[in-house]
């Protein structure tokens, strides 16, 4: 039986995208108000999540054509790397760097290596849920 | 490392090289290229004579310095004797297996590996200063012992008897470590002669008499003394070379050292005395009366043995008492020592040849058996002629050697009747008539031995083989020790100078120095010895006359406690059982029992520590102030909590396990955590979506929904696990001892780390090491439930098509 779900894929579309731009606001604030790369990683596996359900498994797949086990490992990669940064300055391991920086179009920026840390854990967030929701959806 | 070391382990190389000489020479009896090594050690240890009459010869290696451990060997008089036994015997019985395992159809490689290995360890045993390295070749001797018994290992009854000696020698080796270590912490020396040094300070220990008892065990089932006896019988599947050479000659011996070793250190207490006295006593009377009901000639011989070494054990024991006397030469009772020494030497003797005269007649016989053996004496006569000089010096007639020594032996223990030590002169007067039965049954047994197998009628339809004289390379070795019978018998002072009074002067130390010397007279006159000895021969006779008429009574009515052999069996089986059942009935392989042990044991450990510390104490005034917005909280929480325990349906019970999710979620904002809400809010859908799923996917016929019980052993331990939690939680409320660390946090998240939310600068910056491996946690359980779903080796198919 298939059934016409118009409504939740129409409602779908609009909603993804402001779940995703939730989830950006709650990474880039991080540092400064509550979220993280952890809720912010969860509430984007979030999104993709309702468009698991509103379409199906292939469709999300054409979509998004990420192997979310690399992009597991991209992250755990992400953040070990972040510890090496400090290793190389003559630091311990995950010591961070942080200040003004001139950048070329932005001007003058505030940049914090913690970011990158908490990207990697954003992906492996996002990596992991979708992962485990993708297998056991697939499986039968 | 001087020529001494090497000495000892000669042997040990030899065993290592047999198999390539095995493999190479297979012309030659692998025995033949092994027999120089003990023959050249048994020359070599001749040259210490004249050195060990006037002192001890040294040498030492150093093995592990830093714990007082190095391989120091000694020569003093007993350590010599017993050498001399091992690799005299040694190269005997080496030359008589020659010819009695056959080329062919053993495997003469292993036989002779064991059998070096063990000379090896024997020599180490004796020669040994150090404690340590003495018990490494104690245990050595049990496992080469083992080995050797268990040589013809298709058979079951080998396999019996070589456990079993494994059993219990090594239980006894490892009490012995436990007395060597108790000397040590005495002492803090390792070194035999150290500690004999500062036996003053051991004999004011209190670990005196856990440290004696300890090596007493050690020696009583090495020597096989009563109640430890009952592996020697059942060793006796071994080859008979084996049987004579470890289980007659030397092995069992080893505890006989021990003792003579120790006595010095332990002698000045009665409870050795005693001991010693009465275990060796009641093996030679027990060993002695059982050997009498045997039917089979090695289980005689076995008995024999036990006898006699609880002969030798008795003589040791009595000896301790002369430490107690100033003046050594009117000392009767170094006499005793005097005796054991002998004896040793000619029980050696005279039970080597009997053995190797017993495996003559199964080798030529075909059986064992006294029942089926008789008028052997025409038939072979050389080997009657052995048997007859070796069953008559056991049975202690003269001319023999064994008359001498038993002669002093029933000296020492009419002598001990006038000790006045230890309560002797109350109790002392048994010793010497349960001696005298024991020598009785002796005399018996060994008339047995010689009698039914030589004399009598000539069965020949009863044996396996038609029986012929043994050729002379079975006969050489038994016919040189039943020589050494005859020579020390009639000249006993020829070992007397340069064999026995070394070892009586290194078991008394403080003989060195003395004008002390042993003089062995074959005739002494008419004593109590004298008369003990007509009445062993005259009882001895009249039982072994109607031996028909009093056998029934002790082969059927031995009341089921002596019945020793059965209760190693029986204890053997429960302690399988029992362990197998504890095992059952512990593991009962239900993950809820391991539970409730854990949780007992949680409850009873924690309740247990806060009781007894007297840690509970809380004081409500430091309190905060609980809001209306906590009491409705908690209330959903109870309210959940009560409704996902009793809910009759799991999806219920998931259901409210989410509300009570929610409702944490909605504590943390109330404690201001906004990220840790977050979090919480998303973990939580995600959790309960995971449930719906996997309560979904279950089985039909697991699906029946079940209310649990109300008054069970979960209950009662599930409000313990609650109460203990809540004790503990209250009492640790309370005991801040140091400021928090929170202030430093608060007061550097912007200067030193550049964020305002404290709780993601902790995460990512201050403490971003755990937060790196958390994600690696995440990460690994994601790629485990990839690899449980996908991964399958079972084929689909055949799990599902049902």
């Amino acid at each position: 039986m298939k059934t016409n779900d118009v409504l939740l894929r129409n409602v779908t579309k609009v909603v993804v995208f402001i779940i995703l731009l939730f989830a950006l606001h709650l990474f880039m604030g991080g540092h400064y108000n509550p979220g993280g790369g952890f809720v912010a990683g969860l509430i984007s596996a979030g999104a993709i999540t309702l468009t698991l359900i509103a379409y199906d498994t292939q469709t999300v797949k054409s979509m998004l054509n990420i192997n979310t086990i690399m992009m597991t490992g991209v992250g755990l990669l992400f953040a070990v790397g972040t510890g090496m940064i400090g290793i190389i300055m003559g630091d311990p391991f995950l010591t961070h760097k942080f200040g003004h920086v001139d950048l070329p179009i932005l001007g003058d920026t505030s940049l914090h290596t913690a970011t990158i840390f908490d990207l990697g854990v954003y992906l492996v967030v996002v990596g992991v849920t979708l992962t485990i929701i993708q297998t056991i959806g697939e499986s039968d | 490392m001087s020529f001494l070391h090497l000495a000892i382990f000669l042997p040990f190389l030899m065993a290592m090289l047999i198999p390539i000489f095995y493999r190479w020479t297979k012309q030659l009896h692998t025995g033949w290229i092994v027999l120089p090594i003990p023959v050249i050690l048994f020359i070599y240890f001749l040259t210490f004579i004249p050195q060990t009459m006037d002192g001890v010869v040294t040498q030492t290696m150093p093995w592990i310095p830093s714990l007082g451990i190095n391989f120091t060997v000694v020569v003093d008089g007993l350590s010599l004797l017993f050498a001399l036994l091992i690799t005299g015997i040694g190269s005997l019985v080496t030359f008589y297996s020659i010819f009695y395992l056959g080329k062919k159809k053993e495997r003469l490689n292993n036989f002779y590996a064991f059998l070096f290995i063990f000379m090896t360890a024997m020599l180490g045993v004796v020669l040994s200063d150090n404690l340590v390295v003495l018990y490494l070749f104690w245990e050595m001797t049990s496992i080469s012992s083992f080995l050797l018994i268990g040589y013809w290992y298709h058979r079951e009854r080998s396999r019996y008897g070589a456990r079993k000696s494994l059993l219990i020698t090594v239980f006894g080796g490892l009490m012995l470590l436990g007395g060597i270590l108790l000397l040590h912490v005495i002492t803090g020396s390792f070194s035999l002669r150290e500690i004999i040094s500062e036996a003053t300070i051991v004999q004011s220990s209190s670990l005196f008499i856990p440290a004696m008892i300890f090596i007493l065990l050690g020696a009583f089932t090495k020597s096989a003394q009563v109640p430890f006896h009952i592996w020697l019988p059942d060793a006796m599947e071994a080859p008979t070379p084996v049987s004579a050479y470890l289980h007659s000659a030397t092995m069992v011996k080893a505890g006989i050292y021990l003792v003579a070793r120790f006595t010095p250190l332990f002698a000045v207490s009665g409870a050795w005395f005693w001991t010693i006295t009465l275990v060796g006593i009641v093996t030679l009377f027990w060993g002695s009366i059982t050997a009498t009901k045997k039917t089979d000639l090695k289980a005689i011989l076995a008995y024999s043995t036990i006898s006699q070494l609880g002969l030798i054990m008795t003589l040791l024991g009595v000896g301790a008492a002369a430490l107690h006397f100033d003046s050594w030469n009117d000392n009767i009772y170094i006499g005793a020592i005097v005796a054991a020494v002998f004896h040793l030497f000619n029980h050696a003797t005279f039970k080597g040849s009997l053995f190797m005269m017993v495996g003559i007649v199964d080798h030529e016989t075909g059986t064992r058996d006294i029942r089926r053996l008789g008028g052997l004496m025409q038939i072979m006569p050389i080997t009657a002629t052995i048997a007859f000089i070796g069953t008559f010096a056991m049975a202690g007639l003269p001319p023999f050697n064994g008359f001498l020594s038993k002669e002093m032996f029933f000296q020492s223990m009419v002598d001990v009747t006038s000790l006045n030590l230890f309560h002797a002169e109350t109790w002392g007067v048994i010793l010497p008539v349960i001696a005298w039965i024991g020598s009785i049954f002796t005399f018996v047994y060994s008339m047995i031995i010689f009698f039914k197998t030589f004399g009598g009628k000539f069965k020949p339809h009863l044996l396996p083989k038609k029986p012929h004289e043994a050729p002379i390379g079975l006969l050489l070795p038994p016919m040189i020790l039943a020589a050494l019978v005859v020579i020390t018998g009639f000249f006993p002072n020829l070992i007397a100078k340069p064999l026995l009074e070394p070892a009586v002067k290194s078991i008394m130390p403080s003989l060195y120095g003395t004008d002390y010397s042993i003089h062995i007279s074959f005739w002494h006159g008419f004593t109590m010895a004298l008369a003990m000895t007509a009445g062993v021969i005259i009882l001895g006779i009249l039982l072994y006359k109607t031996a028909n008429r009093w056998k029934p009574f002790i082969t059927e009515k031995v009341p089921a406690f002596f019945r020793w052999g059965k209760a190693y069996d029986n204890s053997l089986y429960y302690m399988e059982q029992g362990s197998y059942r504890f095992t059952l009935w512990v593991m009962t392989g239900w993950l809820r029992t391991y539970l409730n042990y854990m949780l007992t044991a949680f409850i009873i450990l924690m309740l247990g520590t806060i009781f007894a510390t007297d840690a509970l104490n809380f004081d409500i005034s430091t309190i905060s102030r609980v809001t209306m917005m906590d009491y409705v909280l908690v209330l959903v929480v109870i309210v959940t909590l009560i409704g996902i325990v009793f809910s009759k349906s799991r999806i219920t019970s998931i259901i409210l396990l989410g509300a009570m999710g929610y409702t944490i979620s909605i504590f943390f904002i109330v404690a201001r955590a906004p990220d840790l809400a977050l979090t919480q809010l998303v973990i939580e859908t995600i959790s309960v979506v995971l449930y719906l799923l996997v309560f979904y996917h279950l089985p039909q016929f697991s699906n029946i929904e079940e209310k649990p019980r109300w008054l069970s052993a979960k209950t009662f331990i599930s409000i313990g696990v609650g109460l203990t939690v809540f004790l503990i939680s209250l009492s640790a409320y309370d005991t801040t001892f140091f400021p928090s660390i929170s202030q430093y946090y608060i007061d550097n998240t912007y200067t030193k780390a550049a964020g305002k939310n404290i709780v993601n600068v902790i995460l990512v910056d201050f403490r971003g090491f755990d937060t790196l491996f958390e994600t690696a946690v995440l990460a690994i359980a994601s790629i485990g439930i990839f690899g449980m779903i996908k991964l399958r080796l079972t084929r689909r198919g055949k799990n599902e098509n049902k």
